[in-house]
């Protein structure tokens, strides 16, 4: 995503067509900074977009600046600035470290932790463009893979250009452009994300993922991805965002839309660890995501699995509208705030066919001064007959600062629907802690254990290869929260 | 191996422990009996380290080092081991996690190579037949939904697992019923060694049947008030507590 003289030249032309212009400053390799319908256009026509996707995306815009930002979520920050905010930014490689020798020290360690090696270091911390250049030929060599069983899996802007018929058959079908404050504005201003449409009957022969990608996407905090799952199709998609950000409260605001036809399944996995601001809160991403699947289809099935350690404030409930008759969703989630992270993260299962069934299974957990909230709508429209749910919501706290707090929504207009709900919350036992050491495990080694024994049915839910870094994940982010 | 001087231990501002001394020597098994309230878990906890029990004057020497300087876990990878009273549950923690986690704390704090899944399994199957444990075991979360004989075997798998040099068994009789008790003691009494001492705390005398003591004390009212052989168990058995100040 590096701007090249290409891009230069673009902006100069664009430049020129708007009065407004643009600053093109090659040191700093972004557009200027603020929202306006220029930037849009900018962005739509770096893009090479067709006319009716620009034509939605100022649709959006101007349905934005007639909306307020969401004050209902438990969470707390200044008001933020958006003009002051890049909304098309590419990396900037002069002022990126050149070598490993010039990546904070601490950086380096915190992926030492992670186990991911040194080749791969140097990936994350953004040091090597080529190399990231190369992670994204990685998924292009799947590509070649996919096609041969007529997968589509690409960047969102080449579907656009070479399948614009599917895009705009689904995009905004799921979020509409209206959806919601953050999810409009995303509409307005999405520079990346993915597209994945699978034919009638094909189960993808492998994982697809998003792990690599991230890191290219650096400055552009507006992904949009859609997932299209024809009838009988099976996917499982990995989404890890594991690169630390360093950024000043920087907003990030993906939508991702899932659509499952008749028998179709889509398993969705994230691995959440954007950069959560230090001790006293500084700093961190505010990832404020709109994630909703629709099952369409009779039978279809749609489960999503959460993991967020990172980002100072998360703020995101990846829902489930279960349309089909005998259709089912599934939410399995571990939130885990320290230090000052915020989280209020939840789901929604909107069940409007017959016979449809869902699984919420969440565990929140808790520490420093994290103060994390579970919200969740389950909502039993008048036509599903035989509707069942079940929400198992589980709360864990180590010390005495934190907090943790669930707010259920329970609506059922059928009176045949079946509705359970429940919740715990627990203190790491001081008993359970003395018990590890005196088995020679230290504290920390002692919580991540308690912690990763309390997240196991969620981490059960994961791929093989993430769960293992989550269980990671798990215990780097409550390093310090004891002792 | 074990030198406890003149302790005085105080939990929330109580002093439970009035100037206890004990010495126990490599290879010898010491029976630590008394009845309720005399401070018998107060020991045992104290010699783990476990926080809030305040040590107020005294010393402990372990090996010649200030054991009460150690943390918990420092005291485990020295070969310090706790039998439980109340084994603690985890839930959603494998047996076979926790024990594979514990072994390679302490085998990484003396210096040793960690154990591959391999050798760790053929480590834990030999102490399994041992105990007349099955694999299971291993599968379930540690201590949850144990019946207490379970609970009990599972603290002699692990002792004999990490092979410790001093070996405290808080009532590990407690809630066992003869063949459960039998087969613990069988247990304790396989890892029975030159270089391990061992002190059994106990209510009841019908354990030091089945382990046999080298040395029995007497613990009322904060202190050792009678030290003797193994006949001093069936002594109190017969006699009861009540001469040591205390109902039995």
């Amino acid at each position: 995503m590096a701007l090249d003289a290409g891009t230069v030249a673009a902006v100069d032309a664009l430049a020129e067509r708007y009065k407004y212009g643009f600053v093109t400053d090659i040191e700093q390799e972004t557009a200027p900074k603020g929202l306006n319908e220029d930037i849009i256009r900018f962005i739509s026509a770096k893009k090479a977009e067709p006319e009716w996707l620009l034509a939605w995306r100022l649709k959006a815009y101007r349905h934005w600046l007639e909306m307020r930002d969401p004050k209902w979520a438990r969470v707390k920050h200044p008001p933020i600035d958006f003009q002051d905010a890049y909304y098309y930014a590419a990396p900037k490689t002069k002022e990126g470290p050149k070598s490993l020798d010039e990546v904070d020290p601490e950086l380096l360690r915190t992926y030492e932790k992670l186990g991911i090696p040194l080749h791969e270091h140097e990936i994350l911390a953004g040091v090597a463009v080529d190399a990231v250049f190369d992670s994204v030929s990685v998924a292009t060599t799947f590509k070649k893979k996919l096609e041969e069983v007529g997968v589509i899996f690409c960047a969102i802007s080449e579907a656009v250009q070479k399948h614009p018929e599917l895009v705009r058959r689904y995009l905004g079908t799921v979020v509409p452009y209206s959806d919601n404050f953050y999810a409009t504005l995303n509409s307005a201003v999405f520079t990346d994300g993915s597209f994945v449409y699978l034919p009638k009957g094909v189960r993808c022969p492998m994982e697809l993922s998003t792990y690599f990608r991230i890191n290219a996407a650096k400055t552009g905090q507006f992904e949009r991805t859609l997932i299209i799952a024809d009838a009988g199709a099976h996917v499982s998609y990995l989404e890890g965002c594991t690169a630390p950000m360093r950024d000043e409260n920087q907003l990030h605001a993906a939508v991702v839309e899932l659509v499952a036809l008749d028998d179709a399944e889509i398993k969705y996995s994230t691995v959440q660890n954007w950069y959560p601001g230090d001790a006293e809160g500084r700093g961190g991403i505010y990832n404020f995501v709109t994630k909703r699947g629709a099952c369409r289809g009779r039978h279809s099935k749609i489960s999503w699995t959460q993991v967020e350690t990172g980002s100072a404030i998360t703020w995101k409930y990846p829902s489930c509208i279960l349309q089909g008759e005998g259709s089912s969703g599934a939410f399995y989630s571990i939130a885990i705030v320290n230090n000052r992270q915020q989280a209020d993260t939840g789901t929604k299962m909107l069940h409007i066919g017959r016979n449809t069934r869902s699984t919420i299974v969440s565990k929140g957990i808790s520490a420093g001064r994290g103060q994390n909230t579970y919200r969740g709508l389950v909502r039993m429209q008048g036509g599903a007959e035989n509707a069942r749910n079940h929400t198992r919501c589980d709360s864990l706290l180590i010390g005495g600062a934190c907090g943790a707090h669930t707010v259920p929504y329970i609506e059922s207009k059928n009176p045949t629907a079946r509705v359970e709900h429940e919740a715990t919350t627990a203190r790491i036992g001081e008993d359970q802690l003395f018990y590890c050491r005196q088995r020679g495990l230290d504290e920390e080694q002692a919580v991540s254990l308690i912690v990763n024994g309390f997240c196991k049915e969620v981490l059960q839910e994961l791929p093989m290869e993430f769960a293992v870094e989550a269980q990671k994940l798990v215990a780097l982010s409550l390093e310090g929260s004891v002792g | 191996m074990l030198e406890i001087h003149d302790l005085h231990v105080s939990v929330g501002g109580a002093e439970i422990l009035k100037g206890l001394s004990l010495n126990v020597a490599a290879g010898e098994v010491h029976a630590v009996m008394g009845p309720n309230g005399s401070g018998k878990s107060t020991l045992s906890y104290v010699l783990a380290g476990r926080p809030g029990y305040d040590v107020t004057a005294g010393t402990v020497r372990y090996k010649g080092r200030d054991l009460l300087a150690m943390a918990p876990e420092e005291r485990a990878a020295a070969g310090v081991f706790l039998a439980f009273q109340y084994p603690v549950e985890l839930p959603g923690v494998s047996g076979a996690t926790f024990l594979r986690t514990a072994l390679n704390a302490v085998r990484k704090a003396r210096g040793e190579k960690d154990l591959d899944a391999m050798q760790f399994l053929k480590a834990v199957r030999e102490r399994l037949r041992s105990l007349s444990m099955t694999e299971e075991t291993l599968k379930r979360a540690l201590n949850v939904g144990f019946s207490g004989g379970e609970k009990k075997r599972n603290e002699m798998l692990q002792m004999a697992l990490l092979e410790p040099d001093l070996a405290v068994l808080d009532e590990t009789d407690s809630g066992l019923d003869i063949d459960a008790l039998k087969l613990v003691a069988d247990g304790v009494n396989a890892l029975r060694a030159p270089g391990r001492a061992m002190l059994v705390i106990t209510h009841y005398q019908r354990l030091l049947s089945h382990i046999v003591p080298d040395r029995v004390h007497v613990l009322a009212r904060g202190r050792i008030q009678r030290s003797g052989g193994k006949e001093l168990a069936l002594e109190l058995e017969a006699r009861g507590y009540a001469e040591f100040g205390h109902a039995a």
